[in-house]
């Protein structure tokens, strides 16, 4: 603690002013960013408490916690408030926020009131949708799909399409202040291929942000005018055809999950040279297969409707067009075994996220590829196999690659030490509580276990209840980075500017950083992950 | 720190997270184009709507399109046009240093804007009067009467309705925000803000007005002119 009083002399974005108003009221990206942190952190807690009480339906076969009325409701909203407000905005909001200013070297975001803009809109969002939980809830799952969602549902399916239309323009309008910093913010000597994978990941992220988003908007909001005002859009009665809502839909949402999978990528491009110490092998194919998966990620996603009634043709060119994603998805787990590949690896916190993400989205890439296939998709279709497949992506993948990043970034962030023992525990209680609570649904699915029912037939009890025990287990590991996060910001240990030795522009600023991020403007002669000419830490310090 | 080189408050308008006014234009100008790809993808859904309907409901997309007011509609473009020619006005006047006429010329466009919206509430009004609001009170019995021949069913044309109000309803709340740049921009030339060197808002402004113009001149074509020709 000597060092304390050193840090309480140099001003920088924490103490720079203090009290609610320079909070609600600021325009300093850093700031937003732990906006963001504190408002998708309650929102996360909200959604797993959805999940958590699934599970616990799901422990017995008969369906005795809750009705089926009330179980639809939980899987609805644990679905919305997970995806919609929590894992689109995590990584991009919160780190992207936090990082692309400084890892482009510079002052702040291109549009610094939009983006204090697009955190009050998430507000507004988060509390639209708070009002639809407490008053009742929606039951729709989180697909929306007519005619049950406009004609039938009795459930604040308005309230909650609202809600999620709102929170679409705050995920644009980071995505647009993400692209215009990245293209012109950019400092001196800074060029594409000197960018971390980081920024790629996140300007292809972006993209997706800019170009899909505007398609769910206008979707769900059809549905709403559809029940709002009579109009018959997707109504088949009067000749509205449900499947192209499901098409309007899925054009989004399937590029949604790579707006949660891309930024983990980035993350992790980042954690493991570091960790390696060693420079990212094949810098540009890593880097363009991000760009690949965002045009790619366009083009699959009828993959969602192979049973829907649309034509066997086009099922089969979606098919193929499915399995190219694998392709720069590969590329980029090669390459990250290829980075370790006789480094000096360090297991560190964040490398154990990094690890545990490459294991986990290999599994849940590799039974997307059992998903494109059109004959095996016939099976599983709405079974708990797609259920664990996508919770393979987006709880193993996108949730590991934001603990990974918070953990690694989390010094700079605070500049604070965690306490590196719970850290590492943390991890392997987040990794083996992950593995316990999905893999049986795997199996469970390829029996032929449907999806979204309250009850089911005894002879799945065993695998069920597996699963239920690894969702508690799960949730202590996310619980407890929470409380040592918050302990670690008043008695965490003071961090270094740069405790890993990593290379990066926000590494070369103080820990945390000034307000305006430099103390001089930065100008960049080197090459990114330069790793064989930054010596690394004698030991990595441990909190 | 926070009191170096960071407060250039002599150049006029530059904000202080850019280095210089060249990449503050850049930057805000990038912002609108990637603003409007956007609101291309937005209105894009419903293009594609329409697009799958008309083909297969053509005929009563036909009919449908008949009984909305032809000259209103041609009016109303032609106002939209104007606009657009305001609008440039405006930004040259306000490069050549003209701050009056570059006023003047905004408040035509606001003036032309709100005649749109007028002509347009018109429409709707007619519209709910002749029972063709999709719904419960949907009646589009004069149409088959009048157009027999066509062979035409009520229920697809209720699709043709829905999208003329989602469209035209849009549109039309796109061109009440248009008209509040376009008052705000008015409001803070004639207070001196925009100036021959600094006057970028007004650029991208106008960048705006001008796509809700051409969303306007691809939505009259689709919605008014399906087919016009005289029946025999």
């Amino acid at each position: 603690m000597a060092t304390t009083a050193v840090t309480a002399e140099r001003e920088h974005y924490l103490n720079t002013d203090y009290g609610i108003r320079s909070w609600l009221l600021t325009t300093d990206h850093k700031r937003i960013a732990l906006l963001y942190l504190a408002l998708i952190t309650v929102f996360f807690f909200i959604g797993g408490f959805f999940a958590l009480l699934i599970r616990l339906e799901l422990l017995t076969p008969a369906g005795d916690l809750v009705q089926a009325d009330t179980y639809n409701k939980l899987f609805s909203m644990h679905g919305q408030v997970m995806i919609f407000f929590f894992l689109i905005p995590s990584i991009p909001a919160v780190l992207g926020n936090f990082l692309v200013p400084m890892m482009v070297g510079a002052k702040d975001l291109a549009f610094p009131r939009i983006n204090l803009l697009s955190w009050y809109l998430l507000v507004l969002a988060a509390g639209m949708m708070l009002y639809c939980i407490i008053t009742g809830g929606v039951d729709t799952g989180w697909t929306f799909y007519t005619p049950f969602s406009t004609a039938f549902s009795n459930t604040h399916v308005i309230e909650a399409g609202l809600a999620i239309f709102i929170a679409g323009f705050s995920s644009i309008l980071t995505g647009l202040n993400f692209v215009v910093t990245i293209h012109r913010m950019r400092a001196p000597g800074l060029t594409w291929s000197r960018l971390p994978l980081f920024i790629w990941s996140i300007y292809a992220t972006s993209i997706i942000q800019l170009l899909g988003t505007p398609v769910l908007a206008i979707t769900l909001l059809l549905v709403v005018f559809e029940r709002a005002f009579g109009l018959g859009i997707f109504d088949p009665t009067r000749g509205g055809d449900p499947l192209l809502f499901q098409h309007l839909f899925w054009f989004y949402s399937h590029p949604a999950v790579y707006i949660m999978i891309l930024p983990s990528m980035g993350v992790i491009s980042e954690i493991i040279p570091c960790f390696s110490r060693k420079r990212v092998f094949g810098y540009g194919a890593v880097a363009l297969s991000s760009i690949a998966i965002a045009v790619f990620g366009f083009l699959v996603w009828a993959h969602h409707m192979f049973v829907a009634g649309i034509s066997l043709y086009s099922a089969m060119i979606f098919s193929m067009l499915s399995y190219s994603v694998a392709v720069p998805s590969a590329i980029k787990v090669f390459n990250w075994t290829a980075t370790m590949y006789k480094g000096s690896l360090r297991f560190s916190t964040p490398m154990l996220y990094a690890m545990g993400f490459i294991g986990l989205f290999t599994m849940g890439g590799l039974t997307g590829l059992f998903l494109a296939a059109l004959g095996i998709d016939v099976h599983v279709t709405d079974t708990y196999f797609v259920v664990a497949h996508f919770h393979y992506i987006m709880v193993g993948g996108a949730v590991m690659g934001y603990l990974g990043g918070l953990h690694f970034w989390w010094p700079k962030i605070s500049g604070r030490l965690y306490p590196e023992w719970l850290g590492k525990f943390a991890a392997l209680t987040v990794f083996l509580g992950f593995n316990l609570t999905f893999f049986p649904q795997f199996i469970l699915g390829y029996l032929g276990m449907p999806r979204r029912y309250w009850q089911y037939p005894p002879e799945f009890q065993v695998l069920n209840v597996l699963s239920t025990a690894g969702s508690t287990i799960l949730a202590v590991g996310y619980v407890l980075p929470m409380i040592y996060f918050l302990w670690s910001m008043r008695y965490g240990k003071v961090a270094d500017p740069n405790p890993w030795g990593a290379a990066g522009l926000e590494w070369k600023t103080p820990s945390p950083p000034p307000t305006f991020n430099f103390d001089e403007a930065p100008e960049v002669t080197w090459e990114a992950y330069n790793y064989d000419e930054i010596p690394a830490p004698e030991e990595v310090p441990v909190g | 720190m926070a009191d170096t080189p960071l407060m250039t408050e002599h150049e006029e308008g530059l904000q202080h997270q850019f280095a210089d006014m060249q990449q503050q234009l850049n930057a805000t100008s990038l912002g609108m184009w990637l603003f409007l790809a956007t609101e291309i993808m937005f209105f894009g859904g419903m293009f594609l709507a329409y697009l799958v309907y008309r083909y297969w409901y053509y005929p009563e997309f036909a009919a449908a399109s008949r009984s909305i007011d032809i000259y209103l509609g041609t009016i109303n473009t032609a106002v939209l046009i104007c606009s657009s020619l305001t609008v440039v006005l405006s930004i040259q006047a306000i490069k050549l240093g003209k701050r009056k006429l570059c006023v003047m010329m905004l408040l035509v466009t606001i003036l032309f804007g709100l005649a749109f919206l007028g002509i347009k509430g018109k429409e709707w009004y007619d519209k709910f009067e002749e029972h063709h609001v999709p719904g419960t009170s949907f009646n589009a019995k004069d149409i088959i009467e009048k157009y027999p021949q066509l062979h035409v069913e009520p229920a697809p044309m209720q699709i043709f309705f829905s999208l003329y109000f989602a469209m035209t309803g849009l549109h039309a709340l796109h061109m009440v925000i248009g008209v509040g740049i376009m008052s705000y921009l008015a409001f803070y030339t004639w207070r001196g803000h925009y100036t021959q060197q600094y006057h970028n808002p007004v650029e991208i402004g106008g960048l705006y007005w001008h796509f809700v113009d051409i969303v306007w001149i691809y939505l009259f074509p689709l919605l008014y002119l399906i087919d016009r020709k005289p029946l025999r």
